[in-house]
């Protein structure tokens, strides 16, 4: 069976919200979360610790071919794409950037989105730059549940922006909006 | 552009057509780039591709190198090449020759930089590096040996974080565009075709650098190169493969054991 999934894309200033969504998840909530976070690369950041003193889930970091899990919270390691295949393991690809990313998040939503269409949930938060925008246009056409964070909250506005700007379809929330939904959607 | 099932169709005559078996490639990463190689050449559907390369041969080298991936950089995770010397050279000293085989050596990025390590650890003279890919295209070009200026400030970076004390630039010779290895480096490496799918063990090797190949390939193609990988190594020989790849769900984990956990290098122990 297809399993479901939530992915969270974000950059510049998404990182205190991820925290605020992950620390409000109720308690029963297992649906596998995937992170797609514009990081540096080369630099071993504590990011995963931090997440894991914010939830009940378990963190970890991706590795090729790995299979989805409930209870999991993933994330994208710098440096590689994230995809994945139709036996839904993920697959990391080195290939050039996009969008002057890797991971680029346009590059992950499209992918997943292929193969789960409908059952993949898209969040789109903060963020300068247009990465994932393409993307969660691409979920949205296949009847995925498109989220974005609400402009005149996110630190940067410019990656929710333009993701409003060629696609109508995306629910545009605060965080505690989205935290609502979600709780209220996967329980 | 084409779809998964496009796909299956399409890799099932590439391998009748060409002998070229791409099916246990990460399907994933195959759709991205065979519709980006659509895209550049202006063919439209399934069916524009195939006759392309059916009636077009030359299409189909052509092909090849742009649905494989080569991109690489000069001392790719530097703390990888400085564990290679903390923990791998060492015992690398005590052979009397040491062969090395460099898998999926793109551009030769990978390889050089290597090489750069083994003499300035003064292992160069006794080394002999066998570097192979499956792309015509990766082997001229590594074979040349001549890089972009533009990128060399994050390989210097990238060089000093491993540990490296010279100049990078001294091992190039530079143009105010492109850099090109030094002679004196290429002398003792070997670049030739080897398609990991097909091509079987060519020579015992001390040390085996596969990184970030595997990540295309699904798991039963990865076992199958790391099977070959295992038959070239001696007893206590060297495999390092890509930060997140894993050895995990291979056939062969359980005759490797964990030098470094982080950086994946294992050594063969039965
Ligand atoms: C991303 S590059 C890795 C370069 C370098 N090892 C690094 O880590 O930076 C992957 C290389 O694997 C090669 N490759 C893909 N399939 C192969 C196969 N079946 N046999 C040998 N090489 C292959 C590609 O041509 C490409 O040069």
């Amino acid at each position: 069976m297809k399993p479901e999934l939530i992915i969270i894309g974000g950059s510049a200033g998404a990182f205190s919200t991820i925290l605020s969504i992950l620390n409000h998840l109720d308690k029963d909530i297992n649906i596998p979360i995937v992170i797609v976070l514009h990081r540096l690369k080369n630099t071993t950041s504590s990011f995963e610790a931090i997440l894991q003193k914010n939830t009940h889930y378990s963190v970890k970091e991706i590795e090729d071919k790995e299979k989805i899990q409930k209870s999991f919270i993933y994330t994208a390691p710098s440096d590689y794409h994230l995809l994945l295949e139709e036996d839904f393991c993920f697959s990391l690809d080195v290939s050039e950037m996009v969008n002057f990313s890797r991971p680029s998040i346009d590059v992950t939503f499209e992918s997943f989105s292929t193969i789960l269409k409908e059952k993949c949930c898209g969040i789109l938060l903060s963020g300068s730059n247009h990465d994932g925008a393409n993307g969660l246009k691409i979920m949205a056409e296949n009847n995925g549940k498109t989220i974005i964070q609400d402009c005149n909250e996110a630190e940067f506005d410019i990656m929710p922006k333009a993701a409003k700007t060629i696609c109508n379809k995306h629910q545009e929330l605060n965080t505690t909006n989205i935290i609502n939904t979600l709780n209220n959607e996967y329980r | 552009m084409i779809n998964l099932n496009e796909l299956d169709e399409l890799l099932f005559t590439i391998k009748k057509q060409f002998d070229y078996d791409f099916r246990d490639y990460s399907k994933a990463s195959i759709l991205r780039r065979i519709n980006r190689f659509m895209t550049i050449n202006n063919m439209k559907n399934a069916v524009d591709l195939k006759f392309e390369l059916i009636n077009n041969p030359s299409i189909f080298q052509n092909f090849i190198n742009e649905i494989v991936v080569n991109v690489s950089e000069f001392f790719r995770d530097p703390s990888f090449f400085k564990s290679l010397q903390q923990k791998v050279f060492p015992y690398l000293e005590s052979y009397p020759k040491i062969n090395i085989w460099s898998a999926g050596c793109s551009f030769g990025e990978e390889t050089y930089s290597l090489n750069i390590l083994l003499k300035e650890n003064n292992l160069y003279d006794k080394s002999r590096i066998y570097a192979t890919d499956i792309s015509s295209n990766a082997i001229e070009k590594s074979r040349k040996g001549i890089y972009d200026n533009a990128n060399f400030k994050e390989y210097t970076k990238n060089y000093y974080d491993c540990g490296g004390k010279e100049s990078l630039k001294n091992y190039f010779v530079s143009d105010e565009k492109h850099s090109m290895i030094q002679s004196e480096l290429k002398k003792n490496i070997l670049f030739s075709n080897h398609n990991l799918v097909t091509d079987s063990v060519f020579k015992e090797c001390q040390l085996i650098l596969c990184r970030n190949v595997l990540i295309y390939f699904n798991n039963n193609l990865q076992n199958k190169a790391l099977e070959l990988f295992y038959e070239s190594l001696p007893v206590h020989g060297f495999l390092a493969i890509g930060k997140k790849e894993s050895l995990r769900f291979s056939s062969v984990y359980e005759n490797f054991k964990e030098i470094d956990r982080e950086e994946k290098i294992y050594q063969k122990i039965k």
